[in-house]
């Protein structure tokens, strides 16, 4: 059901050696559907980055990038691509349009950003923000975010969103204006909150423990592949060496020499094709990244959800004493301990005018605590089946992009032995000639 | 058998025994017999015996008709520019093979199976198959040394070995040792000089190696030859000794740095296996924890481990065929220093006994002694030997060294090949499982 995706919108491994059908189901970040009106109207890029310097919030200069968002019209027959409409947006913006999102949608799973600080590096890679490498791959990631939110069959329609991909100066007012940010800190109370459900919904944990399951070993393998390609660079450069002393020993030599001198070019050739090797791999890391990042989002609407369903339960609670309350009170028994209760026992009751208004107040409380009741029931109810839906449509996007990346990386591999077969075969016919 | 060679001065040359009398040779040792001379006392000195038995004469047709075999078989490489590759007809084949660990109430050694197979007249029979240790490797090295001391000899594994440290009877230690002394013997047999000597004769055939007399020989030939020489200081070496000495130290420093590099190699290997390792297993679990991606997650965790498989071959590879040869040649090339240290000092003997009968005879008119020209012949056919035993050991080295790094770079090869194999197959796994998804959404 994907159609091809133009190579603009994203990034496809150089691989020579794979056919086309390979090449069209190797799409490394995702068969983006171009199932939504968004992506029917527009193409999205973002197409570079840059530096700035300025002043920030309390005056001090200070570096940061900027990234180049690109939107054109969608190809239409036989016309010419349009010119792109641009505008620059920094890290921090996307971060706010994300956070946007989370509170407005509590209920999907929103896409994650890239990582904002470089981790899970081998010794090779710069931790450093700057760094071009780091920058290029962020670019790629801010561009995969864009696009999995356009492509969402609800986010794509969220007019905050529109107007992040349009409107470069009135943006961040336009945000503020929604007032997220009052619900934003009830959804970081929700987060954090230690509460107990009493009827937990069993999927939902079911859920949570499969996203916690994904995030450990996710890490781990990130951690374990970092491991690896610092080793795989020890092996592949100390080989270099051989170049040096192939080279030396062939000044010796009458008829060695030349078949050594070949060969250690060779190895000098060997030692340096790891770096490109490892940079690719990067790609790999990064899929994995995104999916790491993504176990976050679930998480966090499972804890939503929890919140609801608590909330719930404590509206039931609340109303069903009430109602206990309100019966004592008519029939005049004390079956529950209340501070009113005892003082009436103790001080003597009190007089029917009392007890009538005392009553009505009681029945409108519990009014009151019915419609609250159902309100959240239908908010619970709500919530469960969107989420669900995104839920579902979220784990088959997950086995897909993640089938796609173990593919990829099997390519790779597969290219790395080529080349590996390549050197080696050459340096073998250079020693043969000694 | 002849050898192309020329000779200044008849010595190691093949010429009939009465001829000459080998100047460097321990006096009380019998001659190199050359090819057309039966060797009569010369082995029955050596008597007792450990654990050889000598193989049953089959009939010399058999015996010929191996060696043809054998014969077709060596002819490996006609690039080969081994000056004595058309003159030599191989007629001795020896192998060592078969360990089998000997324990006693003293001690616990290791023996090997030293087969010879012979056309020589100077062998009784045509066939041969005895059992040696390492000590008798080493009792004939020793043997061989002294009585041919203008030759190269070739090199012997390391003798010793720290205990606790390696396994003296490991498999892998066992197997590398006894290459080793498979090649040195080989080696002792191709030569044109070496391979008539009476020690070697004994060490193939004899039922019993008595080496007790043969060491109290040892030590008094040791000295004498030290004792003719010592005490004269060479001036000049002449050139083209010069060149070879510079080359043997180059090649040796060079010899030591590809050794550090493949040690090197090995060990960041050998980390990179252990983290690979690991890294299959986390695939593993994660496919436990999966649906749809259990089999591409499985498939990936074989994929690594496969490739793990081949890694742990090729670095075994390397540690039990690559690094020994190159220790081996680095033994090879101090033999080789020790040869050209012995021809200094004959060169120096000559020239300081001249020296001193020259001014003699200025004084006193007496003649040049015999012993000076004695001292000359020394030199010049030590000059000769260690020259012809020189290009014999550039061309082994050559081939020896073609075979080892092509050998090296075919392993990596290898290891890759399969590596990419496995890869390819888990691709058709994952992608045909795509095409099955896709079909199934269509219909």
């Amino acid at each position: 059901m994907a159609d091809s995706v133009s190579s603009e919108e994203v990034a496809v491994i150089s691989n020579t050696d794979i056919t086309s059908t390979e090449s069209e189901n190797n799409i490394i970040n995702t068969m983006v559907e171009r199932g939504t009106a968004l992506l029917r109207k527009l193409e999205i890029n973002v197409a570079e980055a840059e530096k700035r310097t300025g002043k920030n919030t309390v005056n001090m200069q200070e570096t940061y990038t900027v990234y180049l968002i690109e939107i054109r019209p969608a190809e239409t027959e036989g016309g010419t691509p349009a010119a792109p409409d641009t505008l620059w947006r920094r890290y921090s913006e996307f971060e706010l349009l994300r956070t946007y999102l989370l509170v407005t949608y509590p209920y999907i799973i929103i896409p994650p950003l890239p990582e904002k600080r470089a981790e899970f590096v081998w010794h090779k890679l710069s931790a450093d923000n700057l760094d071009p490498d780091f920058v290029e791959r962020r670019r790629v990631g801010l561009e995969n975010f864009l696009l999995r939110v356009a492509s969402h069959p609800v986010l794509s329609n969220d007019k905050i969103f529109f107007l992040f991909l349009t409107e470069e100066k009135g943006w961040r007012d336009a945000v503020l204006e929604t007032g997220f940010q009052d619900k934003a800190d009830s959804r970081l109370k929700s987060l954090s909150a230690m509460f107990r459900v009493k009827n937990p919904d069993k999927r939902f944990t079911a859920l949570k423990q499969y996203s916690d399951e994904l995030n450990n070993v996710i890490s781990q393998l990130l951690r374990i592949r970092a491991r690896v390609a610092d080793r795989l660079y020890g092996v592949y450069k100390v080989h270099g060496n051989y170049g040096r002393v192939f080279s030396e020993w062939s000044a010796i030599e009458k008829e060695m020499g030349d078949g050594l001198q070949s060969a250690g070019h060779h190895m000098d050739t060997y030692a340096a094709s790891i770096d490109d090797i490892l940079e690719e791999e990067e790609h790999f890391a990064d899929q994995l990244k995104e999916y790491l990042f993504y176990t976050d989002a679930v998480r966090s609407v499972c804890r939503k959800h929890e919140l609801i369903q608590y909330e719930l339960e404590m509206a039931a609670q609340d109303l069903a004493q009430k109602k206990q309350q309100k019966e004592e009170l008519a029939t005049g028994t004390v079956r529950i301990f209340s501070l009113k209760g005892m003082t009436s026992k103790l001080f003597g009751q009190e007089s029917p005018e009392q007890k009538e208004s005392r009553l009505a107040a009681l029945e409108q409380s519990i009014q009151e605590g019915e419609e609250t009741v159902k309100e959240k029931n239908t908010e619970c109810q709500e919530f469960v089946r969107a989420a669900w839906d995104d839920i579902e449509r979220f784990k088959e996007q997950k086995d897909k992009d993640l089938r796609e990346a173990l593919i990829s990386y099997a390519i790779m591999q597969i290219s790395m032995c080529k080349k590996g077969i390549q050197v080696w075969s050459n340096a073998k016919e250079c020693f043969s000639k000694m | 058998m002849s050898i192309s060679a020329p000779r200044g001065l008849a010595s190691s040359g093949q010429k009939p025994i009465t001829e000459i009398l080998h100047p460097l040779s321990a006096a009380e040792e019998p001659l190199s017999p050359g090819p057309d001379v039966t060797v009569s006392g010369g082995r029955d000195k050596e008597v007792g015996l450990t654990n050889g038995t000598p193989v049953e004469t089959p009939s010399p047709a058999s015996a010929s008709v191996l060696f043809n075999k054998l014969h077709l078989d060596d002819d490996l490489d006609p690039d080969t520019r081994d000056p004595y590759a058309d003159t030599e007809t191989h007629d001795l084949f020896v192998t060592v093979d078969d360990p089998k660990k000997h324990v006693s109430t003293m001690e616990t050694y290791i023996t090997y199976r030293v087969s010879t197979k012979t056309t020589r007249i100077e062998f009784d029979l045509p066939e041969y198959s005895v059992r040696r240790r390492y000590q008798d490797f080493d009792w004939l090295r020793t043997k061989l040394e002294d009585s041919q001391p203008t030759h190269l000899i070739p090199p012997l594994p390391e003798k010793f070995v720290m205990k606790g440290v390696v396994d003296r009877f490991s498999e892998e230690f066992v197997e590398t040792r006894m290459k080793a002394l498979d090649k040195f013997l080989k080696r002792v047999a191709d030569h044109p000089v070496l391979s008539f000597n009476p020690h070697l004769n004994a060490f193939l055939s004899a039922k019993d190696l008595n080496k007790r007399q043969g060491l109290a020989l040892l030590t008094k030939v040791g000295e004498s030859v030290k004792s003719v020489a010592g005490g004269y200081k060479l001036r000049v070496r002449p050139p083209e000794f010069c060149a070879l000495g510079e080359y043997l130290d180059t090649f040796n420093q060079k010899l030591g740095t590809i050794d550090r590099i493949a040690q090197r190699i090995l060990k960041e290997q050998s980390e990179y296996l252990t983290e690979l390792r690991e890294y299959g297993t986390v695939y593993a679990s994660w496919a436990g924890s999966e649906e749809e991606l259990q089999r591409p997650l499985e498939g990936v965790a074989g994929c690594v481990t496969t490739c793990c498989g081949a890694l742990e071959d090729m670095s075994e590879n390397m540690s039990q065929d690559f690094l020994p040869v190159l220790r081996e040649y680095i033994l090879y090339i101090e033999s080789m220093k020790n040869v050209l240290r012995k021809r200094d000092q004959s060169q120096a003997e000559y020239e300081g006994r001249l020296e001193a009968a020259v001014l003699r005879k200025q004084e006193d008119r007496t003649p040049i002694p015999a012993e000076v020209e004695k001292c000359q012949d020394k030199m010049e056919c030590f000059n000769a030997d260690l020259k012809a035993d020189w290009e014999r050991w550039q061309s082994n080295k050559r081939q020896d060294f073609k075979q080892l790094l092509t050998g090296m770079a075919d392993k990596n090869v290898t290891y890759y090949e399969k590596c990419q194999a496995a890869w390819e197959s888990l691709i058709t796994v994952l992608q045909d499982k795509q095409t099955e998804d896709k079909t199934s959404e269509t219909n």
